[in-house]
C-alpha cells in the first residue's frame, strides 16, 4: 500500500515548483489532477530545453507530470468553475502557484474553497511571498538565485557570479510545500482538521543557504570568499575541490594535507603541516595539488587514494555513470507509457518505502485527456455544487 | 494554531547534515526530537567549523542545524546505556540514522531489531549510495556524490571542467526527501498501525534533483549537457538570453524572455545571430557575448529600470550583505533569533514555510551534549 493511497489532490500549479509537488504527492500514491487552461494548459508543455520535443510537449512537462491526470476547463466560463467547485468539493488537497490576487479574482481562494470543504488542505507557493511590495514580483529560479547570494558561491573567486545550473530554487521550494502538505495530511488524519500551507521561492532560497547565511549573520558581516582555482566550497580549506588528471578529473573531500602530501609523493605539501594552514593558505595548497595531480591518471590516483580511506571519487557525466554497476543497483530509470501508447523514460520517485521503489507506469497527460472520467465520477451536471453533498 | 506534528517523538540517531536537517524540519514542524549522541564527542558536526566559528565548545554550523532539539548522551557500545536507549525507542514514534550498512546491526537496532521494540516505529535510514552494489561501502560526501552523479558538468562555462555547485546540495535535498518519507510514513501508520521503515539515500536525491535534465538526456539520443562557452550562462539547456551580465557597477540577471523585445529595449544590435526565435538556442554564445558587451555600458540600475518597464524577468545580482538587507527579508521575518542563555543569542534562519498563516519561529538554541538525559530518563521512566 502506498501512503497516500485515497487522497485526491486537485493541482492548479504550472511550470515547475508547485508540479514537482504534486509528482511527489502522485508516487506516494495520490491521486493527482491537474487544472489546466483550455487549448493551452500547462505553459510548461511547450516550455522546451535545447529544442527537445517529445510526443509534440517539451522533455520537462514529460518529466513533471507523469503519474497524473488533466482535466481542461476554462476558470472563466462559470459552467466550467461549478464543475472544478464540484471537484474541490471532494478533494483533500488543492494547491497553486498563480501570483497573489489571481486565486481572489477567480473565486478560489482560501476562504471560498473553504466553502465549498471545510477541511480542505489549501497550499500556495508564491515567488516572494504575499506580503510587501515585491509580491507580484515573477518568482523565476535564476532572478531568485541572483537577489539572494547564491550566485557565489560556486566557482571560482574570478568567475563573477555563477548561477546553480539547475532549477534548483523552484526545486526546494516544491519540496518544501510537499512537506507542508504532508504535515497537514497528517494532522487531518489525526484530528480531521484542514489547514493552510504557504512556500515561497524566496523563503526556500535562503533557507537552501541556512548554513552560510547564519555563518554570515555571526561573522561580522564577511562575505564568501571562494578560492582562487578549484573552487567548491567557499567556506572550506584545501584540499576540497575537484581536480585534473592527466586523463580526466578526480574529486577530493575533506582531507589532512600532510598525509595527502605522503600518499600522492607530492614534496611541495608536506610544507603545510600545521591544521590551520588548510583554510589560510588553501590558494596555494590547491595550486601545488592542480599541478601536481596533472602528472598521473584519475584511476592511479584513486588507487592510492581510496586504500587509505581519503574521502575521493571519480567525476562522471551520464553517460559514464549510467554504465556503472554502482547506477544499475539503484535501479533509478523507469519507463512510463502515456494513454496514447508513447512511451518515454525518466527517473523515479528517491524515496522508498518499506523497501519498495515507489515507482508508477502512468506517463504525462495529454490536455484535457481525463475531462471525461472526471466529470463522470465527480460531477454532478443535474444538482450543481450545494446538493451533490 | 496546533503545529502539524505536536506530539510526535523523533529518535535522531544521525550526524552530519542530511539526516540532522530532516530533525530540523520535523521539530519546527511541532515534533519533539531528541539527538542520540556518543558521550564526550557527540554529533561529529559539534567540531566541524566553517571559518573556525564556534560558539562555546560547539561549532555554529551545528548549532545551525541543531537548534529546537534536545541531547540524550549514550554509549550504544556499553549494555546498560543500550538498555536505556531500547526503552526510549518503545516509546518514540520516528528513529532516523546514517551509519553505513551493517553498523546497527552489529549494534542491535536495525530495523527487525528495533520492530521488536516497538511495532509502531518509523524507521528511516539516509545512506550515500543505497544499501547494494559496488559503491555501498563509499563515503556519503556531498561533493564525492556531485562528482559521479554528473552533476558538476551543469554549472559554469565549457571551459571550466566540472564545476561543483557550491553548497551541500545532495545533502540537503536528501534531508527534504527524508523528511517527505518519514511525515508520509507517518500518514500510513495512521491508517495501518504498523510500523514504516523509510530509505534515502545521496546518490538518488542527487539523480531526483536533475530529474528534468536526466529525462530529457534519457529521450534526445542520450546528448550530453553542452554549457555554453560564455562566462555568466546560467543553464546549459536554455537558450539566451538565460544568464548573468556584467554591467558598469555590478551585475544583473536575465531569466528567459524574447530576444528581439529585449534587444530592441536596450539598443543592442543582435541582427548578426539573430533571424527566428530557434536561434535563441542555436546561437546562443553569440548571442550571450552582443548582449554583454551592451549591459557593460552602463549601470545595472540603468537596465533594470528599462527592462521592468517592460516586465522582463530580469533582477540584480546580489551579494549576502544586500540579500539580507532586502525589504522582504524583513517583511517575511527570514531571520530568527535564538536563545542560547547567560542573555545571549544568536541569529539565523527560520523554517521556510508558514501554516495556517503563521510563521513557525522557534527560540530554542542547539543542546550540550547530553543536556536532557535527566529529564528523559525521567519523564519517560527509563531505568
Amino acid at each position: 500500500m502506498k501512503p497516500l493511497e485515497d487522497y485526491l489532490v486537485v493541482d492548479f500549479s504550472q511550470f515547475l515548483s508547485g508540479p514537482s509537488a504534486s509528482l511527489r504527492l502522485a508516487d506516494m500514491g495520490a491521486r493527482v489532477i491537474k487544472i489546466e487552461r483550455s487549448g493551452v494548459g500547462d505553459i510548461c508543455r511547450s516550455l522546451y530545453t535545447s529544442n527537445v520535443i517529445m510526443n509534440g510537449e517539451s522533455s520537462v512537462f514529460h518529466a513533471i507530470n507523469r503519474n497524473k491526470e488533466s482535466f481542461e476547463v476554462d476558470l472563466k466560463n462559470p459552467e466550467d468553475c461549478k464543475m472544478v467547485r464540484e471537484l474541490l468539493a471532494k478533494a483533500d488537497v488543492m494547491m497553486h502557484n498563480f501570483r497573489p490576487g489571481v486565486m481572489e479574482r477567480l473565486g478560489f481562494d482560501y476562504a471560498s474553497v473553504q466553502e465549498l470543504n471545510k477541511d480542505i488542505i489549501y497550499a500556495s507557493l508564491s515567488g516572494y511571498g504575499v506580503e510587501g511590495k515585491g509580491k507580484g514580483k515573477p518568482g523565476q529560479d535564476l532572478l531568485l538565485q541572483s537577489v539572494t547570494g547564491l550566485t557565489w558561491l560556486s566557482g571560482n573567486a574570478d568567475s563573477g557570479p555563477v548561477a546553480m545550473g539547475l532549477s534548483i530554487v523552484d526545486m526546494l521550494a516544491g519540496s518544501h510545500l510537499a512537506q507542508g502538505i504532508l504535515a497537514c495530511l497528517f494532522r487531518k488524519a489525526i484530528s480531521g482538521e484542514g489547514g493552510r500551507v504557504e512556500v515561497s521561492m524566496i523563503e526556500s532560497a535562503y533557507d537552501f543557504q541556512f548554513e552560510t547565511i547564519t555563518t554570515f549573520m555571526n561573522d561580522g558581516g564577511a562575505l564568501p570568499e571562494r578560492t582562487a582555482k578549484n573552487n567548491a566550497n567557499a567556506y572550506l580549506g584545501a584540499p576540497y575541490g575537484i581536480y585534473k588528471t592527466a586523463n580526466g578529473f578526480v574529486s577530493l573531500a575533506m582531507g589532512s594535507v600532510p598525509v595527502l602530501a605522503v600518499l600522492l609523493e607530492c614534496e611541495a605539501l608536506q610544507a603545510f603541516t600545521d591544521p590551520a594552514e588548510a583554510f589560510t593558505k588553501r590558494d596555494e595548497i590547491k595550486t601545488i595539488l592542480a599541478e601536481h595531480l596533472l602528472s598521473r591518471d584519475t584511476a592511479c590516483w584513486l588507487g592510492v587514494l581510496e586504500p587509505a580511506d581519503i574521502w575521493c571519487a571519480d567525476v562522471l557525466n551520464w553517460q559514464q555513470l549510467m554504465e556503472h554497476d554502482g547506477f544499475k543497483a539503484l535501479a533509478m530509470i523507469q519507463e512510463v507509457e502515456m494513454k496514447d501508447g508513447y512511451q518515454y523514460q525518466t527517473t523515479r520517485c528517491p524515496i522508498r518505502i518499506d523497501g519498495e521503489l515507489l515507482t508508477s507506469a502512468k506517463g504525462s497527460p495529454k490536455l484535457g485527456q481525463d475531462n471525461e472520467e472526471i466529470i463522470n465520477q465527480f460531477v454532478n451536471l443535474k444538482t450543481g455544487i450545494h446538493e451533490s453533498q | 494554531m496546533r503545529k502539524p506534528l505536536e506530539g510526535i517523538v523523533v529518535l535522531e540517531f544521525c550526524q552530519f547534515l542530511a539526516g540532522p536537517s530532516a530533525g530540523l524540519k520535523l521539530a519546527d514542524l511541532g515534533a519533539r526530537v531528541i539527538k542520540i549522541e556518543r558521550p564526550g564527542k557527540g554529533d561529529a558536526c559539534r567540531q566541524l567549523a566553517i571559518k573556525n566559528l564556534f560558539i562555546e565548545e560547539d561549532s555554529l554550523l551545528f548549532h545551525t542545524i541543531n537548534r529546537n532539539k534536545e541531547s540524550y548522551a549514550a554509549d550504544l557500545k556499553n549494555p546498560e546505556d543500550l538498555k536505556l536507549i531500547q526503552q526510549l525507542i518503545a516509546k518514540a514514534d520516528i528513529m532516523t540514522h546514517n551509519f553505513r550498512p551493517g553498523v546497527m546491526e552489529k549494534i542491535g537496532l536495525d530495523y527487525p531489531a528495533v520492530q521488536t521494540l516497538n511495532p509502531k516505529i518509523i524507521y528511516a535510514t539516509v545512506t550515500g549510495y543505497g544499501n547494494e552494489g559496488p559503491w555501498v561501502n563509499k563515503p556519503g560526501q556531498d561533493l564525492l556524490i556531485q562528482s559521479v552523479s554528473g552533476m558538476s558538468y551543469l554549472t559554469g562555462s565549457k571551459e571550466d571542467g566540472p564545476v561543483p555547485f557550491g553548497l551541500s546540495v545532495t545533502d540537503i535535498m536528501c534531508g527534504n526527501h527524508l523528511t517527505q518519507g518519514i511525515i508520509a510514513a507517518l500518514i500510513k501508520r495512521a491508517k495501518t498501525n504498523k510500523s514504516v521503515l523509510v530509505e534515502v539515500s545521496l546518490l538518488e536525491s542527487a539523480l531526483d534533483v536533475q530529474f528534468e535534465v536526466l529525462t530529457t538526456y534519457l529521450n534526445d539520443g542520450g546528448q550530453l549537457p553542452e554549457r555554453s562557452a560564455v562566462k555568466g550562462s546560467a543553464h546549459a539547456y536554455l537558450s539566451a538570453p538565460y544568464s548573468t551580465y556584467e554591467t558598469s557597477e555590478g551585475y544583473i540577471a536575465l531569466a528567459m524572455g524574447d530576444l528581439k523585445t529585449i534587444a530592441e529595449l536596450i539598443g543592442c544590435d543582435i541582427s548578426p545571430a539573430y533571424t527566428n526565435p530557434a536561434d535563441s538556442f542555436e546561437n546562443r554564445d553569440e548571442l550571450l557575448l552582443l548582449l554583454g558587451q551592451k549591459f557593460r555600458e552602463n549601470t545595472s540600475q540603468h537596465w533594470l529600470g528599462l527592462l521592468e518597464s517592460k516586465d522582463i524577468w530580469c533582477a540584480p545580482v546580489l551579494d549576502y550583505k544586500a540579500a539580507t538587507d532586502l525589504d522582504v527579508f524583513k517583511n517575511m521575518e527570514i531571520r530568527q533569533q535564538l536563545d542560547l542563555g547567560n542573555g545571549s543569542s544568536l541569529y539565523t534562519t527560520r523554517i521556510p514555510m508558514q501554516i495556517d498563516g503563521q510563521k513557525l519561529f522557534a527560540r530554542k538554541a542547539a543542546p550540550k551534549i547530553g543536556a536532557d538525559n535527566d529529564r528523559i530518563n525521567l519523564e519517560f521512566e527509563l531505568k
